[in-house]
């Protein structure tokens, strides 16, 4: 696999590290001079100099025969020009975009960047994580699937707490994948019981989320 | 008449702002910069305002600022900021989210204007003009020493 990481910061440089450390061929793209010398140092000719949105800078790099482009560049236009040009000039099967402001998200779906990734939601997401007040939490999103993944806690008076498996009343389209207890996770078979307290994960149709949660959240 | 939103009142944006309004346009101007303000009014008789022009300080990525100026009513958009990347994003959204019927945006790299331009983007590039004039001059030059 070839990847072109653009932008050399924190991000950009410690996944080109990773990435070469797992043997892929990686090429990062830095523009400024200084902050490029400085990881050339390092990285040899895995770094190039230039400006990533400008054409021949991205085949410069190759841009041509890669198989995946991860633009992480302090600046959201940058981000979403360079994946944009990077899909639909030159073909390349794999963008990642890194969204610096979480308001400009809208602007990456509407220009067709995704997976789009943004900072601030991921340490949001595990702040809910790691907070389970918040309710419902998203594991996963596979909007192209028509999937998503989501945790819940079982809270103590729902219809789920003390029932069954199979005896939940879970819409056609949704499962019960895994239940996290005290003890440790487990995959749950059609006559585990569910206790108040656990947390569960449940695969569904994003449409579903408001007919399954309601299931799982009891009287607080 | 029509309404034209420009983003981003440098040079050229705040001159096609002034003649346009001259010419009995509506024109409302946003740019995050106050001094483009000052610029618009410059050498000029009346203000900006008095002249009947909008102004609008916000950023070209904000969506509120950018309905503040206008552009849910706009007949024609123009991306005139001084970034490439800012104007090709920008031009794209007043398309795409705010369907404006009609979008120009100035794009400073010959090659990438000439991409978008496929794409079906009203590209403007300065500096596949320079680059002509040049050309021409020259040639006239190497003619003239010719003769």
């Amino acid at each position: 696999m070839y990847a072109i990481i653009v932008g050399g910061g924190k991000v950009g440089l410690n996944l080109t590290r990773e990435l070469l450390g797992k043997g892929q061929e990686v090429t990062l793209i830095e523009q400024l001079r200084p902050r490029y010398l400085a990881i050339e140092e390092e990285l040899e000719h895995v770094v190039q100099y230039g400006d990533a949105t400008e054409l021949w800078v991205l085949e410069r790099a190759g841009i041509q025969r890669a198989d995946l482009v991860i633009a992480v560049t302090g600046d959201d236009e940058d981000n979403i020009l360079i994946c944009q040009i990077a899909r639909e000039k030159y073909l390349v099967e794999r963008i990642i975009a890194r969204v610096n402001n979480p308001r400009n998200r809208r602007y990456f779906e509407l220009l067709g960047v995704e997976p789009a990734v943004s900072a601030t939601d991921l340490i949001l997401r595990l702040i809910e994580h790691e907070v389970p007040e918040y309710g419902l939490v998203h594991l996963l999103d596979l909007p192209g699937e028509q999937l998503e993944i989501i945790e819940l806690e079982v809270g103590a008076g729902s219809p789920a707490a003390g029932s069954s498996v199979a005896a939940i009343a879970m819409p056609e389209g949704s499962l019960l994948i895994s239940v996290l207890r005290e003890d440790g996770g487990f995959v749950p078979r059609g006559d585990t019981l569910i206790e108040a307290g656990d947390q569960v994960m449940i695969c569904l149709d994003p449409g579903l989320e408001s007919r399954v949660t309601p299931l799982f959240n009891g009287s607080r | 008449m029509s309404f034209i939103l420009i983003v981003g009142a440098g040079r050229v944006g705040s001159s096609v702002a002034r003649s346009m309004l001259a010419e009995g346009h509506e024109v409302s101007v946003l740019d995050e910069d106050p001094l483009s303000h000052e610029r618009l009014d410059a050498g000029q008789a009346t203000t900006w305002e008095d002249a009947g022009g909008r102004f609008t300080i916000g950023q070209a990525l904000e969506r509120e600022a950018l309905v503040e100026a206008g552009i849910e009513q706009a007949d024609v958009f123009i991306a005139s900021t001084d970034g490439d990347n800012t104007n090709l994003t920008i031009a794209q959204i007043a398309q795409r989210m705010f369907e404006v019927p009609h979008v120009l945006v100035r794009v400073m790299d010959p090659l990438r204007a000439e991409w978008y331009a496929a794409q079906g983007l009203r590209t403007i590039c300065p500096t596949r003009y320079a680059i002509l004039e040049f050309e021409r001059e020259l040639r006239s030059i190497a003619d003239e020493a010719v003769a």
